[in-house]
C-alpha cells in the first residue's frame, strides 16, 4: 500500500487535459479529430472515452501519451504540463504512461519472440538488469495475464486474438506504469474471451491500483468497467457523468440516441427507439454551433448559431446542450 | 412454408496439415418472410456457412461439400442448391438469392460507379436495357433512402461513406425482389447509430417483401431483436437451435449458456452492486485441426462428464421447436408434422 498522499497531493489529478485540440491536414481545411476537450482523471478512477467514428476518441488516447502532439491545449500530469519536457524527461515519464492497443495482430512485432518483446520494455527503462533477472520478470509477467511462462519463446502468430491481447497487457504492465491508456483492447476479440480480459483487466487494475483511459464504442463494456465517462461527438465532448448516472438517465440527446442504438441481448426489452436519421459529418467540414443539430431530434434555430457550452446541470455531471427546457421537462 | 431447408451440410478443406471440418452436419430451416439468424464465433463456420449455400467458395480450394440445401424458389419449385448446375446457380445468385458482406468497401466493386454495379444486376436477370436499369437502380437507392440518390447513382463507393455503402449493398441485393437474403455480419463494421438504421431498413423490406433473412452474426444484442429463430454454432456443428425468445429465456447447451452468462449487460442487475468478475468460459475454440475426442465443447465445459469425451453428441429435438446437442439435455419425443 502506498503512503497516503498529502490533501494537496490527492487534489491534483493524475491526468488532466485542457481545451486540447488535434487538427490534421491542411491549415485552410482541417480534419478536425479534436476541436477542445477537456478532462481529469483522479488516481485510481477508469475514465470512459465514448463515441462512434470520427468522435475523436483514439485521437485523444494518443494524445494524452504525447503519442501525438496537441495542436492546442495542454496535457498535465501530476499538474506538470507535459508537453513542455525534453525528449529525455518525457522518455523517463513513459514507464508510468502505458498503451494498449485494440489490434492485437498489429501491435506485436511479428519477428520478435514474446521474451524479446516484454525484455524490450524492460531493457528500455533499465529495469530488472541482467539475463536472469529479466527471464523473472518476463515469467512473473505472463503468469499475472493467465499465460504459462514457457510461451515466452514463441512467436506471436503462434497466439489467439485473446492471448495476444494478454500479451500486450503484460507489455504495458512490464514497466510498473500509474496509468494505462487501453484503447479498443477488446474489440477485436470473441465475445467469450472479452470476458476473460475484461477480468483481467478489473483484477490488475485492483491489485496495481492502476488509472486508466478506456476508450470504447461498446457501452456495455463500458458501464461495467468505468467510473466515469466521456461521452464524444465529432472531436467535442457531448456529455460527462458518472457511469451509473449516464446509463439511468442520459441528458444529452446524443447519449440518449447512442444509448437507444445498442440492442440489448434480450428480447423481451422492446426497442421502440426510431434510429437517428443521417450520417455522422465529415471532421473536415463539422455543422455550425452545435456538431450533433444535424442529427438531433431536438434540434432548433440557435442550435445553429450558438456553439453549446459544456455546464454542469449538478454536481459532476455535465451537457453541452442549450436545451434546458428539455432537462426540466424530463424533471417534471 | 420453408424457404430454404439445409440438411447435413458439411464443408471440409483438405489442407496440407490436414483435414479440417469448417461445416460439420448442418442441418436447419429457414421458414419464408421470416429470419434465422446463425450466432457463434470465430471458428465456428457460420461464414462458411453462408458461402457454401451460395457456391462461392473459392474454387481453388479442396472442398468436400455434402449434404442437401433445399430451396423453393419462386415457381414453387424445390431446388438443391448444392447439385444445381452453374448456370442455374448463377441465374438464381443475385437474383431470387442475395447475398451482402460485412465490409461493404471491399464488396463492392471500387472502379464502377454505384448505380452501374446496381444495373448490373437487372441487365443480367431482368433483361433490361441500360437506360431502364439505372432507372431502377435510382428507385433502388431511394428504397434504401440514401438522400441525393440521382447524384450518389454516378458516384463511386469511396465516395460513400460506410452507412452508405452498406445500403448501397443492400439495394444491390434487392434490386431483383430475392426471396432469400443472407446477410453476413452486415452491420458488425458500422457505428452503433448507423447499426440501428440499417437493421431497421432491412425489417422494413423484409416486411413490405416478405423475404426471409439468414443473419450471420456474433452480436447477441442484434439476434435478440431482429430474429425469429437462432441456430448457435460451435467448431462446425449447430449445439443448439431455437425461436428466440425461448433461446434467451432457457438457453439449454452450456456454450449457449456461457455465452449468454459473460456478457456485461448481463452482469448488471438493478438494485445491486456490481460483480467483481464477469462469467467467463474458460479456454478458447480448439484448433480444427486437433478436435477433442467427443464434445467438441467439453474441454471448456464446466459441466462436462466422462461421456463427454467419448463420442460427440448427435443433435436431437428437446421439444417441438427446439434442438440441442449435449448428453445433459435430455430428448423428447417429438412427431414431426409431414
Amino acid at each position: 500500500m502506498q503512503a497516503t498522499p498529502t490533501n494537496a497531493a490527492a487534489q491534483v489529478p493524475l491526468i488532466e487535459v485542457r481545451h486540447i485540440k488535434r487538427y490534421f491536414g491542411a491549415k485552410d481545411k482541417p480534419v478536425r479529430a479534436v476541436d477542445d476537450v477537456s478532462f481529469a482523471i483522479r488516481r485510481g478512477e477508469t475514465l470512459g472515452l465514448v463515441g462512434e467514428s470520427g468522435s475523436g476518441k483514439s485521437t485523444i488516447g494518443r494524445t494524452v501519451l504525447r503519442l501525438l502532439e496537441c495542436t492546442a491545449g495542454q496535457v498535465l500530469y501530476r499538474g506538470e504540463d507535459i508537453a513542455a519536457l525534453s525528449n529525455q524527461h518525457m522518455r523517463k515519464l513513459r514507464s508510468k504512461l502505458q498503451i494498449i492497443f485494440q489490434d492485437p495482430y498489429a501491435s506485436l512485432n511479428p519477428k520478435m519472440r514474446i521474451s524479446a518483446i516484454l525484455g524490450e520494455a524492460l531493457a528500455t527503462h533499465g529495469l530488472h538488469q541482467g539475463k536472469g533477472e529479466q527471464d523473472k520478470r518476463i515469467a512473473e509477467l505472463l503468469e499475472t495475464v493467465g499465460l504459462r511462462p514457457e510461451l515466452a519463446s514463441r512467436f506471436p502468430h503462434e497466439f489467439s486474438g485473446g492471448q495476444r491481447q494478454r500479451i500486450g497487457v503484460a507489455r504495458a504492465l512490464a514497466v510498473e506504469p500509474e496509468f494505462i491508456v487501453a484503447d479498443e483492447p477488446l474489440s477485436a476479440l470473441d465475445v467469450s474471451i472479452q470476458s476473460q480480459v475484461i477480468n483481467l483487466l478489473a483484477d490488475l487494475r485492483e491489485r496495481l491500483n492502476l488509472t486508466m483511459l478506456f476508450i470504447s464504442h461498446d457501452l456495455d463494456v463500458v458501464e461495467y468497467l468505468c467510473d466515469r465517462v466521456v461521452v464524444l461527438y465529432l472531436g467535442r465532448v457531448m456529455e460527462v457523468a458518472p457511469t451509473a448516472e449516464l446509463f439511468e438517465r442520459p441528458l444529452h440527446p446524443y447519449t440518449q440516441a447512442l444509448l437507444a442504438a445498442s440492442p440489448k441481448p434480450d428480447p423481451l426489452i422492446e426497442n421502440v427507439a426510431v434510429p437517428l436519421k443521417g450520417d455522422i459529418p465529415s471532421p473536415m467540414a463539422p455543422p455550425s454551433g452545435c456538431v450533433f443539430r444535424t442529427r438531433c431530434p431536438q434540434a432548433i434555430d440557435a442550435c445553429a448559431q450558438t456553439l453549446p457550452p459544456l455546464d454542469e446541470i449538478s454536481p459532476g455531471r455535465f451537457s453541452a446542450c442549450i436545451r434546458k427546457d428539455l432537462l426540466i421537462a424530463a424533471a417534471a | 412454408m420453408n424457404r430454404l431447408e439445409v440438411r447435413h451440410l458439411s464443408t471440409f478443406f483438405d489442407t496440407d496439415e490436414g483435414l479440417i471440418r469448417s461445416v460439420a452436419d448442418v442441418s436447419f430451416a429457414i421458414r419464408a418472410g421470416k429470419t434465422t439468424a446463425i450466432v457463434g464465433e470465430s471458428g465456428s463456420g457460420k461464414s462458411v456457412t453462408s458461402l457454401t449455400l451460395m457456391r462461392l467458395l473459392p474454387r481453388t480450394a479442396t472442398t468436400q461439400v455434402s449434404g442437401q440445401a433445399l430451396f423453393v424458389n419462386r415457381a414453387g419449385e424445390t431446388l438443391d442448391l448444392l447439385t444445381l448446375p452453374e448456370p442455374r446457380m448463377r441465374a438464381l445468385r443475385g437474383n431470387e438469392v442475395a447475398m451482402i458482406f460485412q465490409e461493404p468497401m471491399t464488396s463492392l466493386n471500387p472502379v464502377f460507379t454505384v448505380g452501374e454495379q446496381i444495373a448490373e444486376s437487372l441487365r443480367l436477370h431482368r433483361g433490361l436495357d441500360r437506360g431502364a436499369a439505372l432507372a431502377q437502380a435510382l428507385r433502388m437507392l431511394e428504397m434504401v433512402e440514401i438522400p441525393a440518390a440521382a447524384q450518389r447513382l454516378h458516384e463511386y463507393p469511396h465516395q460513400l461513406s460506410g452507412g452508405m455503402r452498406q445500403r448501397v449493398m443492400i439495394a444491390l441485393a434487392m434490386a431483383c425482389e430475392p426471396t432469400l437474403l443472407i446477410a453476413d455480419e452486415p452491420t458488425t463494421a458500422l457505428d452503433v447509430t448507423i447499426q440501428a438504421q440499417i437493421l431497421a431498413l432491412m425489417r422494413r423490406l423484409q416486411t413490405q417483401t416478405g423475404m426471409s433473412i439468414l443473419f450471420i452474426t456474433h452480436n447477441l444484442g442484434v439476434v435478440a431483436h431482429h430474429a425469429d429463430d437462432v441456430a448457435v454454432m460451435y467448431a462446425g456443428r449447430i449445439v443448439e437451435a431455437a425461436p428466440v425468445r425461448p433461446l434467451f429465456a432457457i438457453p439449454e447447451h452450456p456454450y449457449t449458456q456461457g455465452l449468454l452468462a459473460c456478457l456485461p449487460s448481463k452482469a448488471h442487475v438493478a438494485g445491486q452492486p456490481r460483480p467483481k468478475r464477469l462469467f467467463a468460459i474458460r479456454g478458447q475454440v480448439s484448433s480444427p485441426l486437433s478436435p477433442p475426442p467427443g464434445c467438441a465443447f467439453e474441454p471448456r465445459c464446466d459441466q462436462a462428464q466422462v461421456l463427454c469425451t467419448q463420442a460427440m453428441p448427435a443433435l436431437v429435438d428437446t421439444s417441438a421447436l427446439r434442438q440441442a446437442r449435449c448428453v445433459r439435455v435430455p430428448a423428447a419425443e417429438v412427431s414431426k408434422a409431414a
